[in-house]
């Protein structure tokens, strides 16, 4: 069992290096077939591990990382009832990814496709770290190693240099999330000595829950340290803006990382988390309130995007938006059953995009298509039930997470429950404008480009079949009680690991809080039919100026923090360091030069006046010893 | 025995290639001495765990009190293992560089080695002063000898700076000598010391500002980018890799332990310096245009997080700066390499003037970004395990009131190491080539040689940095004893 | 007889002894208030060895004598410098045909 486990995630490591090495001398067969065959076999093995149904609570150690007095942190992976749902999405999600990128990255020359590859399986291989680790560092160690990875396939196209200033971009927002994190495991260290997730939280001997009483500065601040961590890795307010500008990389990228794994790994870590959070309501409410902030933000953002991607992306800023508020309603099954069901949609259409950016020739604004749903026929059709899900329509997967989620607010706060139900409306309505001006009305391409238009391969194909699949029956091991006798599979499942959300709502209540919903984004989505049916140029208003250009938040941050920096970074380079602190050195080197030039006078050769000196200066020694003496 | 075989070997091999007449032989010759050194290391910190081959002790200066005595333990072991993993790397990868006079030039380099490697196992104050004086001198030599334009008066400040701070230091040792009851310079009889809290306060200052200039720490550190700026870049990694460890050593071997309450007074003092200079140098970092310069101040913030880790006084702490002194020196070298690389390829260092490279070299691309993500302490690469550490015992520190504060500040400086790092590799390798680098050409073997080792290193001890922290451990146990008096004491 | 009209002699003449030295160019003359200078001292010794004598004679025979001594000792310093000075103002003299003291300050180039 223990090597077992270690297998999961050695196999894409092994699969990173023989690509990344043979990258010049494989062919392209080989290079995809190890690249997808490596996730393959791990997902093999997580299905079977999920199908044995042998967790244990307590983690698997393999050496010593860091063994440095007392404090001892072991190389050990933790394999219990939430690393495998994450592990069975990440492998998953990520084989058809996988998969469907040989299809969409064939073009490229040989030794690029090979190091793309390794790029995605070392991703795979830090996130199964990230999931898999048995205590706070491992954690970290897959935590910043899916952020450098994410940097290298934001930055794949290195030719061009925005791409590379966008991966930078990430890179950095990401490393000041992970400020956040490494203070609040220097502070859990502190507090109790060990980072293992088994000594920290398990139910009887848990140190957290033993030392620690609720809202102590110590829990709160250890509790918002690592939110901002999770901030920066699942793209929350203040610290977002990455997201979207992550969109220049490769689609299958942005579905894999920017989607549905690497972005969710803060709802992972909280939910892990999860005594520790249940100790600081304070930090809950909180992370309630910037979840509800940032679902509604973006969702706004995303009504004025004309990027297939652009759109998705700040759709999906506003779906982690929606995890959050559930994990800050307490509602933890709730996030982690959203984070699954929209691993399904939202890698659905970033695919069912890749597939569209890859029929127009490379085409991304929407405005320049159209029509396109008779000559992508697949492709369509995934994505109508890809925009159904994210709109929450039942039965849909979204719409039974979408709904647990708003349950947990409307049980938590009533007005962070409205925010996410306008944020619910405007979700349908901006997936809907995107499915119709893409894909209705009549074709805006060039001529080169319609005749081009054709429905891809089957790789491409087959991946977004399975994943429409997943996104319709995805959300049936969430089915609320309040349908069937034995439902919420999930929660049962994560029983062991994360507890349940005890709401005290009655079933009428929550047969009324579903219709509303459902109504409501029915009613946006007739609304998005009735205005973008057919493509008419959309009037440019200032507001929508302002939406359109993300609420000059990039523009606020440069003003703000990056110029004032660099205006003194360049005042210290130019000013203190020369005149200043260098100029004092050569000061006094100067003082002792001027000095002794002055003092070279006196030595003049003359008898007389050092005769005289000599005199003087006895007198003034008479002087002093027998009229100045007190 | 086999610690003064270290110490004789690139002595009597330095001074051997003066004679050497031609230029291939004598880099040859230094190789092999290298080479030999490394083994001979590798021996003495494998082969002879606790034997007497470990120490040496012989009269020296008649009656005076002072004994040529040197010794290896765990820290000592830990540095020379980097001065000999060091050398070969340097040798090896400047292999095709020219120097006018190499017998010189190489005599000069291993001298300079014989003296640093006297350093960090001198147990005697005088032969310690007496060898980092000879350290130092070879270094002055090598850089105004074969450095750019403005070496003579970057060189001579460099050593006037240096040499006035190493004088403060003979002050205090001799200081603490005649303190000493029987006059001795033995490293014993100064830890025995134990001097009144206020002379302390102020032995302590004369013997860390030599240290603290060779670091350097923040405010002590203008020559440093000049130096490396206008120093061959052989010397260059010398000087950032090796004689940079010369001041930390220092530190931890001559002033914590021999004035602890004054360590534990200043050390508010020393850390907000060391803090201030890690973000301060960071944000300079940025604003570079010269790689040169912009590694320069990367290693001034590095060496301040250092600084800042020794005066918590935690056994973590103190191991992750034991660790990261090996894992710096590597981790520099390697990227003096590459600048070194891309100053013979393309005649110019300024960022604004590259782009492209990786179309080209794709080879010397990846080596640098595994270096740079080393730079930027990536998990995984050495000096995340270092840093962490380091990091872990300001933080956990009691030594100091504003452990949170000073760890939190010190902590941005991984934001802005990614922002300057990753903005470098941005400048030299991505976009479209230039008329400049249109032509350039993959890496050489020695050079492929030399990097993948240090690769090899990066990767090893990030995966598995067990075997240093093992190596280092009983010495910082003992260390902590000495100093933990201070702890005693009521700030 | 009272010591203080030694004493005023004997710095009346050393004051005569540095003025001399310090205004004079001609090292003869120079080297005559050097002399002055150095005699002064020997008075000022003498008297004070005689005032001594006389008052601790009685409980010691030799009381003050040591003063007599460093006058000889001076003499003799004094006749040997004298020698050695003649001999540079001579060699002086042969060099420059001068015997202007202002004209050593070329020693130092």
């Amino acid at each position: 069992m223990k090597n077992l486990i270690f297998l999961i995630p050695l196999l894409p490591l092994i699969g990173f290096l023989v690509n990344g090495l043979g990258r010049k001398t494989l062919p392209k067969g080989v290079v995809s077939l190890i690249g997808c065959g490596v996730v393959l076999g791990s997902f093999l093995i997580s299905l079977m591990i999920f199908l044995q149904g042998s967790y244990s609570a307590t983690p698997f150690k393999y050496f010593d990382f860091i063994n440095v007095g007392d404090l001892k942190i072991p190389f050990s992976f933790q394999v219990d009832q939430l690393s495998t749902l994450f592990i069975l999405i990440i492998t998953g999600v990520g084989f058809l990814i996988h998969m469907y990128s040989t299809a969409y990255m064939h073009e490229e020359k040989r030794e690029h496709y090979g190091r793309y590859f390794a790029y995605l399986n070392l991703f795979i291989f830090s996130m199964l770290l990230l999931v898999m680790g048995g205590n706070f560092l491992i954690m970290f160690i897959g935590w910043e190693g899916v952020g450098l990875c994410s940097y290298l396939l934001i930055g794949y196209w290195f030719k061009h240099i925005d791409y590379t200033k966008a991966a930078k971009k990430a890179f950095v927002m990401n490393r000041i999330g992970d400020f956040g994190f490494l203070l609040a495991i220097f502070w859990i260290v502190q507090q109790w000595g060990t980072l293992s997730f088994y000594d920290l939280f398990n139910a009887e001997t848990g140190k957290v829950a033993i030392m620690s009483a609720q809202n102590t500065t110590a829990v709160i601040g250890i509790t918002l340290l690592l939110f901002v961590g999770a901030a920066g890795k699942s793209a929350q307010i203040p610290l977002y803006t990455w997201l979207p500008d992550a969109m220049a990389g490769p689609t299958p990228v942005s579905a894999l990382i920017h989607a549905a794994t690497m972005v969710t790994a803060g709802i992972y870590m909280i939910a892990r988390s999860n005594v520790l959070y249940n100790l600081a309501p304070f930090t809950l409410t909180i992370i309630a309130i910037i979840g509800a902030a940032t679902a509604l933000l973006a969702a706004t953002i995303a009504l004025k995007q004309n990027d297939i991607k652009k759109v998705l992306a700040y759709s999906t800023v506003s779906q982690l938006g929606y995890m959050f508020l559930a994990l800050g309603s307490g509602a933890y099954v709730a996030a982690i059953f959203h984070v699954m069901t929209h691993a399904f949609f939202k890698a659905l259409l970033f695919l069912g995009s890749g597939s569209v950016i890859h029929a127009m020739s490379g085409q991304q604004d929407i405005r320049f298509m159209g029509g396109l749903k008779s000559k992508l026929k697949i492709t369509y059709a995934t994505f109508v039930i890809g925009c159904l899900a994210i709109a929450g329509i039942p039965p849909l997967s979204g719409f039974f997470s979408k709904d647990a989620v708003l349950l947990a607010a409307f049980e938590h706060n009533t007005f962070l429950y409205i925010v996410a139900l306008i944020t619910a409306a405007l979700t349908a309505f901006y997936m809907f404008r995107l499915l119709f001006i893409t894909f209705h009305g009549s074709f805006r391409g060039t001529e080169e480009q319609k005749h081009h238009v054709h429905e891809s391969p089957a790789a491409m194909t087959i991946p977004l079949i399975v994943l429409a699949v997943l996104s319709i029956v995805g959300g049936f091991v969430g089915v609320p009680e309040a349908f069937i006798q034995g439902g919420e599979k999930l929660t049962r499942f994560l029983q062991p690991v994360v507890p349940a959300f005890a709401h005290h709502i009655s079933h009428s209540t929550e047969y009324l809080l579903m219709l509303v919903t459902a109504v409501i984004s029915i009613i946006a989505i007739v609304i998005a039919w009735m205005r973008y049916r057919t493509y008419k140029e959309e009037k440019s208003t200032p507001f929508g100026k302002v939406l359109a250009n993300n609420w000059y938040v990039d523009e606020v941050y440069n003003s703000a923090i990056v110029k004032p920096l660099n205006k003194f970074g360049s005042f210290a380079n130019t000013y203190f360091e020369r005149s200043g602190i260098d100029a004092l050195v050569n000061g006094v080197g100067r003082m002792v030069n001027y000095g002794s030039r002055q003092l070279r006078w006196l030595q003049s050769g003359q008898i007389g006046s050092y005769i005289l000196l000599m005199v003087i200066s006895m007198v003034l020694l008479f002087v002093l010893q027998f009229f100045l003496r007190s | 025995m086999i610690v003064l075989l270290l110490l004789l070997l690139p002595l009597v091999g330095g001074l051997v290639a003066f004679f050497l007449k031609e230029g291939n032989s004598a880099r040859g010759w230094s190789l092999a001495i290298a080479l030999a050194t490394l083994a001979v290391s590798v021996v003495g910190i494998i082969g002879a765990k606790g034997s007497e081959n470990l120490f040496f002790s012989a009269p020296w200066m008649g009656n005076l009190g002072t004994r040529f005595s040197i010794a290896l333990d765990g820290m000592s072991q830990i540095l020379c293992l980097l001065m000999a993993v060091s050398y070969p790397l340097i040798f090896l990868s400047t292999w095709k560089s020219n120097y006018s006079k190499p017998a010189n030039f190489f005599g000069l380099m291993l001298l300079a080695q014989a003296g640093m490697i006297g350093v960090f196992i001198a147990t005697d104050a005088l032969l310690f002063y007496f060898f980092w004086e000879l350290a130092l001198i070879p270094v002055y030599f090598l850089c105004s000898g074969w450095g750019g334009e403005r070496r003579i008066p970057v060189t001579f400040k460099f050593f006037i700076y240096t040499f006035t701070a190493s004088l403060l230091m003979l002050l205090g040792l001799l200081y603490l000598y005649f303190q000493t009851p029987d006059r001795s310079f033995a490293l014993e009889a100064f830890y025995a010391l134990k001097l009144p809290n206020e002379t302390q306060l102020w032995v302590f200052w004369l013997l860390f500002i030599a240290f603290a200039v060779k670091m350097p720490v923040f405010p002590f550190h203008t020559w440093q980018p000049d130096t490396y700026e206008q120093s061959p870049t052989a010397v260059t990694m010398v000087l950032s890799g090796l004689m940079v460890k010369m001041g930390v050593y220092g530190v931890i071997r001559w002033v914590l332990p021999v004035v602890p309450v004054a360590s534990y007074q200043w050390g508010d003092v020393v850390m907000s310096m060391a803090v201030i200079g890690i973000v301060y140098a960071s944000v300079l970092a940025m604003q570079q245009n010269d790689l040169k310069r912009l590694v320069a101040y990367s290693s001034i913030a590095h060496v301040g997080l250092m600084a800042a880790a020794i005066f918590a006084e935690t056994k973590t702490g103190l191991q992750g700066v034991l660790m990261q002194m090996f894992n710096h020196g590597v981790n520099i070298i390697g990227l003096w390499i590459v600048v070194e690389l891309i100053e013979r390829q393309f005649k110019t260092r300024k960022l604004s003037e590259l782009g492209g490279v990786a179309q080209k070299a794709p080879g010397l691309t990846i080596l640098l970004v595994i270096l740079a993500l080393a730079n930027v302490s990536l998990p995984l690469t050495n000096s995340f395990v270092g840093e962490f550490l380091m990091f872990n015992g300001i933080f956990n520190s009691t030594a100091t009131k504003y452990s949170a504060l000073f760890s939190a500040v010190a902590l941005i400086s991984i934001i802005l190491s990614a922002v300057y790092t990753l903005g470098m590799i941005q400048k030299i390798f991505y976009g479209p080539t230039n008329s400049i680098t249109e032509n350039t050409h993959d890496i050489f073997t020695n050079e492929r040689v030399a990097l993948g080792v240090i690769v090899l290193l990066i990767v090893t001890f990030g995966v598995y940095p067990q075997p240093l922290l093992n190596l280092t451990s009983d010495f910082v146990d003992v260390l902590l004893k000495q100093a933990s008096v201070a702890n005693l004491m009521v700030k | 007889m009272n010591v203080q009209y030694y004493i005023f002699l004997s710095v009346a003449l050393f004051v005569i002894g540095i003025v001399g030295v310090l205004t004079r160019r001609n090292a003869i003359i120079v080297f005559m208030c050097i002399e002055l200078m150095l005699n002064a001292v020997n008075l000022l010794l003498v008297a004070f060895s005689k005032m001594h004598h006389l008052a601790n004679s009685a409980k010691d025979i030799t009381a003050g004598t040591d003063g007599q001594l460093f006058v000889f000792f001076i003499m003799v310093v004094a006749a040997a410098e004298v020698s050695v000075g003649l001999a540079i103002i001579v060699m002086l003299y042969r060099n420059t045909q001068s015997i202007d003291i202002n004209f050593l300050n070329r020693l130092k180039h």
